[in-house]
Parts: structure tokens; sequence; C-alpha cells
């Protein structure tokens, strides 16, 4: 039996709880989310006059603008963390773009019809390549126009068109982060998984049936016993 | 500086009209000109801005040029900027052009700014930086088609110059117009100094100067600090005198189309995860799922 499944009471060679997301995983994914809530809010109050009061969140205006590349900053290291050496299970198969041809069925909680999922789903999968791609924009334009220390080594015409590429990236990210945060409510046991990190053989079966074909394969070759 | 003495007509980071039931009699839109024809880069105009308003640059180095500071600082809001231009005749032009903030009638500065209140534009034209609401991030450098706000390394506010607003309101003209000593710099209503703009390039065109002319861009609504030049057609040859100002285009859609419609997308796209929750309901796993989950697991347990 490997560290991903953890035997049950009443089964003991039958799993009770397949891992998911590992401590190290869970801790990170969460500094991410409250770097993300943080930029955003900070971020927001500055994009709209109608939500300027969200700066007194932060101390008001001048700390706003203080704090608000800094958590952003945080939300890059920590995703860099998170999400460096998940470059791999992400990257899209022809089963996954049959998903997404499927996206009613997706929508309408018809599983059955779909193909099988591996450790992430299509969805899943764009939504960590949005998050990559925005942040990895939200980096470069927002070191561009971060006043207080960069912005007077780029040319105004750049600082433009940083301001609003910063924009239209954080609101896409705010947009897949809104439908990634929705998901976890409501396919049920996702907040499970990023809360305590495990999830039942029955939740991977329903939802991620290729690696829970994986991970049983694995571990009936893991426990058989040796024939020398 | 707030003056509740001045009338405001528009407030940075505000979305609906200011308060309009006062309609000022009398109140018209005034401006600054001036004839970089009649300049002669004294710079007594800087002196008197560094005086009224408490202002003082540090010293900097001299690099064998007049311009002195080399450039707009938080420190000095107005600048005499020194072109040697040879004509098309091989003669030498020294053109000197006040610089500072061009008061626009659309303030692309106003536009960008994100903290209500930090930047106002009164009704007679005057756009004024009220430092104690700037938070420093710099939007109005970004917005500005002059490039004439700085930011403060002391305190990270934005400066620029304020017409004087604090001696306009109580009925006198800015200090550097109080010092000019060839009457190059005049201030009075916008349409007095275009009357009187339009004295001055009949009489240099009927000197030779064909093509002098009004600098007053229709890009930026017109401007509150008006230039008579003598080569109107080329306002570039005064240190890059922009030839058409206008709002940037990325700054007009950052601060304009993206605002309401990034906002309603984001609002728009929560709603339709509530009401597919209510539609559709949630996606659980029950004990079906589980049954199937041990037969699937038993099986390949079998399966080597």
């Amino acid at each position: 039996m490997n560290d991903t499944i953890r035997p049950g009471t009443s089964h003991p060679n039958r799993p009770a709880w397949i891992v998911r997301y590992t401590a190290k995983e869970r801790v990170s994914h969460w500094i991410v989310a409250m770097a993300f809530v943080l930029a955003g809010l900070s971020g927001l109050a500055l994009f709209h006059p109608a939500l300027f009061w969200l700066s007194n969140f932060f101390g008001g205006g001048p700390w706003t603008r203080i704090i608000h590349p800094w958590v952003g900053l945080l939300m890059v290291v920590a995703f860099a963390y998170y999400g460096s050496g998940k470059a791999r299970e992400n990257r899209m198969e022809p089963r996954d773009w049959q998903w997404l041809r499927q996206i009613r069925d997706v929508m309408s909680n018809r599983e059955e019809r779909l193909p099988e999922v591996g450790r992430y789903n299509a969805g899943q999968k764009l939504v960590f390549y949005a998050a990559v791609l925005c942040l990895l924009a939200l980096l470069l334009t927002g070191i561009v126009i971060w006043r207080a220390w960069f912005s007077q080594y780029f040319p105004l015409t750049l600082i433009r068109w940083s301001a609003l590429i910063h924009a239209l990236c954080a609101f896409v990210l705010i947009c897949t982060i809104i439908i990634h945060i929705y998901a976890a409510i409501w396919v049920k046991g996702s907040i499970r998984a990023m809360t305590r990190g495990t999830v039942t053989p029955g939740w991977v079966w329903k939802h991620h049936r290729a690696w829970f074909r994986e991970l049983m394969t694995q571990n009936a070759a893991s426990s058989r016993p040796r024939s020398d | 500086m707030a003056l509740q003495s001045l009338d405001i007509v528009r407030r940075s980071a505000t979305t609906l009209p200011s308060p309009e039931a006062r309609i000022p009699v009398g109140t018209e839109e005034v401006a600054k000109l001036i004839d970089t024809t009649q300049c002669i880069g004294c710079k007594a105009c800087q002196v008197a801005c560094m005086e009224w308003n408490d202002l003082r640059d540090e010293i900097g180095t001299n690099t064998g040029h007049y311009q002195n500071p080399h450039d707009l600082t938080e420190n000095s809001w107005t600048l005499m900027r020194f072109a040697e231009v040879e004509n098309t005749k091989g003669d030498l032009e020294w053109l000197i052009r006040k610089d500072g903030c061009m008061h626009c009638k659309d303030p692309g500065c106003l536009k960008a700014c994100p903290s209500p209140g930090a930047i106002v534009q009164y009704a007679n034209g005057i756009v004024d930086f009220h430092e104690e609401n700037c938070i420093g991030c710099g939007y109005c450098v970004t917005g500005c088609p002059f490039n004439v706000p700085r930011i403060s390394k002391k305190d990270r506010k934005a400066y620029k110059c304020t017409l004087c607003s604090d001696r306009v309101a109580v009925g006198l003209e800015p200090a550097c117009i109080k010092s000019c000593p060839t009457g190059a710099l005049v201030f009075g209503t916008k349409e007095n100094m275009k009357q009187h703009a339009a004295e001055r390039i009949e009489d240099l065109k009927s000197r030779g100067f064909e093509n002098a002319g009004l600098y007053d861009p229709e890009g930026v609504g017109g401007t509150h600090v008006m230039y008579v030049l003598h080569h109107a057609d080329q306002p570039e040859l005064y240190n890059d005198l922009p030839k058409d100002p206008h709002i940037s285009p990325m700054v007009r859609t950052w601060k304009g189309m993206a605002k309401p419609l990034a906002l309603a997308a984001m609002a728009f796209t929560a709603l339709a995860g509530f009401f597919h929750y209510i539609g559709v309901g949630p996606d659980e796993t029950d004990a079906e799922d589980e049954a199937n989950a041990e037969e699937m697991g038993k099986k390949l347990e079998r399966t080597p």
C-alpha cells in the first residue's frame, strides 16, 4: 500500500481515503488563495471608483497602493512553488478535448457520458494555464507600473500598455478563480480535498476514473507478495 | 488645496456628477497665455513659482546648458525649456518654452486617477491636485499627455503647477505672471487671451513668421495654458511639445469602457455560478459510487 492510499479500519486492504493534496500542496495553495484575495480586493479598489471603499480594508488609499504589489509578488512566488511540477499532470490530452466538447454533459452532471479523467480534468487544466499565463503577465506588467521602484526606468507608452494589460489579466484571472471557487462548491468533496487533503475512493472513481485506475493498479502491484 | 470659493466641475474617481445647483455667475474659464516669441528665458517665473508655492528644489549640476533644473520635478512646477534650432535659412533660433501643467479641458491625469477627489477641475478650468487625497500610485503620470505630474520621493504624492488656484480664487493672477518682465506671460479669461493671442499672431505674421499661431490643442479639448508659437506648424521644435496631444487610447480604454464591462462580467460570472447551483445542483458522490469504486478496486487487484 503506497502513501496515497490510506487503509480503512474495517477492511485493512480496502482504501478508505485517497490523498489528493499533501500538506505542502495545501499550505501553498492557501497562501496563493489568500494573496489572491488581498491582491484582488486591493487591485479592484484602484480599478473602479465604485470599489474604492475596498481600500479601507488595507488602511486607506496609500496603504492599498503600498501593499498591493507586495501581495501580488507573494502570490506569484507561492504559485510558482505550488504549480512547479504540476505542468506534466496538466498537459492536455485527446480525452481532455473530448471532455471540453461535451461541456454540456459536464454542466448537467452527466459524468457517465464523459471520457475518463486523469488526476485533473480539462477545466482544471485550463484554470492552471490561465493562472500561469495571467500571473506571468501580471508580474511583468506589474513591475513596469510599480511607481515606487521601477516605473522611472520605463517609457510612458510601455507604462500605458502595461496598465491596460495588467487590468485585463487581472480581470481574466478573477473570472477564472470565480469559476474555480464555484467548481469546488459544485463538486462536493473538492473542498475537503484542499482542506483535509483526502477524498473517498468513490469520489476519485466518479470524477477522476483514469487516475483511480492508475492508483489501484499501482496499489495492487505494490501490495502483491513478491514471487522471489 | 481645497478651496470652497472655487466650484468643482469634475472630480477624479467619481462616477456621479458634481453638485450642479449653483450656477456661478461670472465664473469664466481662465487661461494663461505664454508668448514664446516674447520670452527672454530669464526664469523670473521659475523663481516666482518657488517663492509663492514655498518650493525649494535641490541644487543640481551644470551640464553646460541654460535649462536648470533639467526637468520638471515635484519642487519645480514650471521650467524654461531651451531649444537651439537651425531654421531653413541656416540661422539659429533660440526657442524658449515655459513648460508646466497645461490645465487641459479633458485632463488625462484626472481620468486616470483612482482616488476620489485627489484631482479636481474647477469651473474656471484649473486642474488641481489635492495631495491630501493622493495615494501616490502615479496613474496621473500615466494619463498625462504632456508628461507633467511628478511623484515626490519624500512623501510619494503627486505635484504639479496649480495655476496658483489659491491666488486666482481671490482675484489675483498667478505668481509667474506677476514676475514676467517682458509681458510674455499674460493671464485672464480664456476668451480674452485668445483675442490677445490673435493680435500677437497678426503682428508676428506681418514680421515674416507666416506660421505663427496659437497652441490650444483640440485633442484634449483645449488647454487653460496656451502658447503663441512662431512655428505653430511645428510645435515639436519647442522641446517636443506634442503636435496633437490626446489622452492615450490605452488610458482611455483602461479608465473608460474596461471599468464597467469588467465589473459586469465578473458579477455575471459569479451569478452564473449561483444560478447553476440553483438550477442544476451539486455534483455529489453517493454510496453507489463508493460501491463501484470498491468493485473496480477488487477487479484491478485481481488482474496483474
